[in-house]
């Protein structure tokens, strides 16, 4: 049990940065995500976190003591890889209890920790098994069973979920959260997929090019999105944007984009001819029945039972609306699309900055 | 229709394996005649060998060559056989082996999962070791173990085949351990192991093949060579290469043929021992790099 605060590290490899000054601050018990595309850093920064990798500059503390230069055994984490780790020539139980022996814990204590692991895992009828006799599942839980027997502070996964396939995968999010919610301790788990880290966490932090884009909840970073790349990052489908320009009509602001009129919350704090990006989620993009709304031929539809997902062209720009009413749309259908005022999103088309609404 | 070109099928088939097995009967023949000759003479009195009939089976069959090419024949001054020699040799190959099998496997460890500046260059120079004739080194190296004090030992050898092999042990082991994954190290490492107890509890008991490779490689090489054991070493300390050499070209006395095939048979049976007993896990070993796990 630990709060984990990173502050301004940064890492370069010769002359490349790749992690510019970052801040975090982790609460203890807390199940964070970091999020991003390949190449942002979230794994290097995981693994500086727990000393697998020198960090450049700036500091890192676990549970109030400064880790810089602590060999990662010392550090008082443990780690769940990707490709799960295992030690081949060794049964699971030896893979559990391999860090208490390396620590000279008496036998029958790491014996009674690697059976409670087991069990919390389902994993007792394979302890004299080697990995080799395991399918993909049971492996990330010795993986997980590793970690746990030794009740660190932190909890690190690195992308321990994307060589499972799609059901398994599924299946171990909710595993591994409900692990979260019995033993409560402080975790940081790295993935590049949106899916999980909305699932899992209570916090994601999203990255990109080295940099901390955004900290929020699943929620918040859903609905209140900081920047473009997050706005674009997060949801599936994405969000549709529309490059335009703020423009008063009727004393109402409005956004005029490509020959059509983008309709703006009356309150918002924007003036005539910014240059903005206009956002709204699918969703957020109701077909209209009545007649109003901006009109759009359809080019797709496809229904995923739950909604309906249309796919349209909007004044030359293809757009996604998502509704659960049973519409019966063809290709090259005309549609017409309301967007709800109070979940448009607007953003600076220079910086790439929300404009708060 | 289909019934009869299946037949056919069948047939052709028949007569493409019954000439592919003679071929390689043929050639499995072919090379096993030295060895015959050389077993079959090697039990024979000289007189029948002298009769000129090299191919026959023995008329009078004795184990007396094998004897004296192991304890009585004269090599050198005294008439010790090679067994001395044998057992030098064993002296010189089994610390030999182990010493650069151990060194390219540490080597081989550090080149991939403990990368540094350069290393890229030293593992270059290793290699370019493999390619250097033993004739260069023939003068540095006496020079060097005159130095160190080692000149005409068994140690010296050692030390002359372990500094030789080493660019071939490491090699095998870098390759091998270039598919390991390196999670593992890091596993281990936040599971509180260092530098050598990686090395030891996890990397060590995967490298089963590629060890076996590496050990029938050095052996051979290390057993089979003639040139720095005729070099380096004293009449004491010479290796069984060199006194089978000296048994076989002495140019007193009568040539006793049969003791010479029994004794090469003698020398050679290390290497092949090694090779029946470890052959399938070299080939294993071998194709390892090629087709994971």
């Amino acid at each position: 049990m630990a709060a984990v605060t990173v502050r301004n590290v940064t890492k370069s490899f010769g002359d490349l940065q790749v992690i510019h000054g970052i801040d975090l601050g982790i609460e203890d018990g807390r199940f964070v995500v970091l999020l991003g595309p390949s190449g942002c850093g979230k794994s290097t920064l995981l693994r500086m976190v727990a000393g697998l990798e020198q960090i450049s500059s700036g500091e890192i503390v676990i549970g109030g003591r400064v880790v810089n230069d602590l060999h990662p055994k010392d550090r008082d984490i443990a780690m769940v890889f990707q490709n799960y780790a295992l030690y081949a020539h060794m049964s699971v139980f030896d893979n559990m209890a391999f860090s208490m022996q390396l620590k000279k814990m008496p036998q029958a204590e790491s014996k009674k920790r690697v059976e409670w692991a087991a069990s919390i895992l389902d994993l007792t009828p394979y302890l004299g098994r080697y990995p080799r006799q395991l399918s993909g599942g049971q492996r990330q839980r010795v993986a997980m069973g590793r970690a746990i027997v030794r009740d660190p502070a932190v909890f690190l996964f690195d992308e321990p979920l994307s060589n499972l396939d799609a059901k398994l995968r599924v299946q171990m999010r909710t595993e591994i959260k409900a692990l979260h919610q019995r033993l409560s301790t402080t975790t940081i788990y790295v993935t590049h997929d949106q899916i999980e880290a909305m699932t899992m966490a209570d916090v994601i932090v999203i990255l990109k090019d080295g940099r901390i884009e955004q900290i929020g909840g699943p929620l918040a970073v859903y609905d209140r999105p900081a920047n473009l790349f997050v706005a674009e990052f997060i949801g599936s489908p994405g969000i549709n944007l529309m490059r335009g320009e703020v423009a008063a009509e009727n004393g109402a602001p409005v956004v005029k984009a490509g020959g059509i009129t983008l309709p703006l919350p009356q309150k918002v704090a924007v003036n005539p001819g910014q240059k903005v990006v206009y956002g709204i989620r699918p969703e957020h993009l109701r077909p209209s029945g009545n007649g109003v709304g901006i009109g759009a031929k359809v080019m797709v539809v496809e229904p995923t039972g739950a909604e309906i997902h249309i796919y349209a062209d909007l004044a030359g720009k293809e757009v996604c609306a998502v509704t659960q009413d049973r519409l019966q749309l063809d290709t090259g259908d005309e549609v017409r699309l309301v967007p709800m005022l109070d979940r448009v999103h607007l953003f600076d088309q220079a910086t790439g900055k929300a404009l708060v609404a | 229709m289909a019934h009869a070109t299946q037949e056919t099928a069948v047939r052709t088939n028949v007569v493409v394996r019954a000439l592919i097995y003679t071929g390689l009967l043929f050639f499995a023949g072919y090379y096993l005649v030295p060895l015959y000759v050389m077993l079959v003479n090697s039990v024979k009195p000289l007189d029948e060998i002298r009769q000129g009939d090299m191919m026959s089976l023995p008329a009078l069959f004795t184990l007396d060559p094998w004897y004296s090419a192991w304890s009585t024949a004269q090599i050198g001054v005294q008439p010790t056989g090679l067994k001395p020699y044998f057992i030098n040799s064993i002296v010189m190959v089994v610390p030999a082996v182990a010493i650069s099998t151990l060194l390219g496997a540490l080597n081989g460890y550090v080149l991939t999962k403990w990368r540094f500046r350069g290393d890229g260059i030293v593992f270059g120079l290793l290699l370019f070791a493999c390619f250097i004739p033993f004739q260069i080194v023939l003068i540095p190296m006496a020079r060097l173990l005159g130095l160190v004090g080692l000149a005409g030992s068994v140690s010296g050898l050692v030390l002359v085949h372990v500094v030789y092999g080493l660019g071939f042990t490491t090699l095998f082991f870098r390759n091998y351990y270039d598919a390991f994954p390196t999670e593992l190290i890091r596993a281990a490492q936040i599971d509180g192991a260092g530098f050598f107890r990686i090395f030891w509890r996890i990397l060590l008991p995967s490298s089963g093949p590629i060890i076996v490779v590496t050990v029938i490689w050095q052996f051979t090489n290390i057993w089979n060579d003639f040139l720095f054991g005729v070099s380096f070493s004293d009449v004491d300390s010479q290796p069984v290469t060199v006194a089978l050499n000296n048994l076989v070209s002495s140019s007193t006395g009568v040539k006793e043929y049969n003791v010479h095939f029994a004794g090469a048979v003698l020398a050679a049976l290390p290497t092949l021992i090694v090779y029946i007993v470890s052959g399938r896990y070299f080939v294993r070993g071998l194709m390892a790099g090629a087709v994971k796990g």
